[in-house]
């Protein structure tokens, strides 16, 4: 059991990183790692989402999106298929966890909020939030999974952004060529970082 | 619905002048993953034109009666409307690529140049117009994706929509196929290249930093 869930956290933080395996959260990933304090609060903000978007999606579409998941209301709703409204429900509860998640830590946790604050509104439309639901759906996993998948890509996802603003902020200091400054260099680097985290790919728990 | 210079520059600009993907970095995240094969990353094109294009169209149409306070939320249901008409006729028609582009198709929603457009443009600007821009936005990025499909399928298989081209060494060619074109870093530098080649031909877009 154990094993299992290291199993996952461990794929979905190194193996199979977010924005290093499967390019998601690309667009803040490239526009927002310019520093490594912001960086650092970003990807705390996105592990912290990930973790309650994801088993949030996955008793939802459990209880009544699946094919026949609504059997437990009434045997009669036991031929609804309603999954092709998961797009459209996993952007909508992201979105209003985002905003529920904002008002809480503005109540009752202010430093966090503080701190957190401005990236919270960003990423309802970080493509590895809405990603990380559908795969959760794609590769079957239960609640318990999608607890640990969630972190575990939020982890690897925070792993990625900070060690790419770390590189920026020495590469400041650097003579790139005119037409790669900024943009180009960074693709660049994200390929090569990308390119270490296939070391990991031997792992095997 | 005349076509003139103006209409004609809202769609040409975000060719090379204003490419979505390559200087305002929108976008990138749902689909680099698709680009290792020409076929597939053709279909994920058609599919983000026809979103933005529709999109744009029917938040520019709303655009008076959307209370700015919930303008994301109400974007967000028309774009993700549009992805699921599109995920739905990919599925009746081509279930096999449907099958191959994944949780792709799903995250055009989450693809930062329907969102960009429609809250940039579409805003604030007619629907005949904004159609339009969202249709130039949907080809620029398509451009960017085929031309990183076509160098990552023609080097990482040897093949292009599926046609051998260069002979597999595999298969008893005198080709060795590149495998890191094949591997998400293959994209990654290949972008990165792209931008390169953009900005060396228009100096303008180059950045300080």
């Amino acid at each position: 059991m154990i094993e299992h869930h290291l199993s996952i956290f461990t794929t979905s933080a190194f193996i199979e990183n977010m924005a290093l395996a499967f390019f998601l959260g690309m667009c803040t990933f490239l526009g927002c790692s310019k520093k490594v304090d912001a960086a650092f609060g970003l990807g705390c903000a996105v592990i912290f989402v990930l973790a309650i978007t994801v088993p949030l999606n996955n008793a939802i579409y459990t209880m009544f999106l699946a094919p026949g998941a609504m059997s437990w209301i009434s045997a009669d709703f036991a031929a609804v298929d309603l999954s092709f409204l998961s797009f459209l429900t996993f952007i909508g509860t992201i979105a209003a966890m985002v905003q529920i998640v904002e008002m809480v830590l503005d109540r009752f946790v202010p430093a966090l909020y503080a701190a957190l604050g401005i990236f919270l509104p960003l990423i309802a439309v970080n493509c590895a939030i809405l990603g990380a639901s559908l795969f959760m759906v794609e590769r079957d996993y239960n609640f318990a999974e999608s607890v640990t998948f969630g972190l575990g890509s939020g982890v690897g996802w925070l792993l990625a952004i900070t060690a790419l603003a770390a590189i920026r902020e020495k590469m400041r200091y650097s003579n790139v060529p005119p037409g790669l400054r900024g943009l180009g260099i960074t693709f660049l680097l994200t390929g090569w970082m990308a390119i270490g985290f296939m070391a990991f790919s031997g792992i095997q728990l | 619905m005349q076509f003139g210079k103006k209409e004609r520059e809202t769609v040409l600009d975000p060719l090379f002048n204003n490419n979505p993907i390559a200087l305002q970095v929108l976008g990138i995240c749902s689909a680099l993953a698709v680009t290792t094969k020409m076929e597939t990353a053709f279909v994920m094109c058609l599919a983000v034109i026809a979103v933005t294009t529709c999109s744009s169209l029917v938040v520019s149409l709303l655009r008076n009666n959307i209370p700015p306070s919930i303008r994301i939320i109400v974007q967000l249901s028309v774009i993700a409307t549009f992805v699921i008409l599109t995920d739905q006729i990919l599925k009746a028609y081509l279930f096999e690529i449907s099958k191959q582009l994944s949780v792709f198709v799903g995250l055009i929603i989450t693809n930062c140049i329907v969102m960009g457009r429609a809250e940039g443009y579409a805003m604030q600007n007619g629907p005949y117009m904004s159609a339009l821009d969202g249709f130039g936005n949907g080809v620029g990025y398509s451009l960017v994706l085929m031309v990183v499909a076509f160098f990552r399928e023609l080097f990482g298989s040897g093949t292009l929509f599926g046609m051998t081209i260069l002979a597999p060494a595999t298969s008893g060619g005198w080709y060795t196929t590149n495998g890191l074109m094949v591997l998400s870093p293959g994209a990654f530098f290949l972008i990165g290249f792209f931008i390169w080649a953009v900005r060396t031909w228009k100096p303008e877009q180059i950045e300080e930093s």
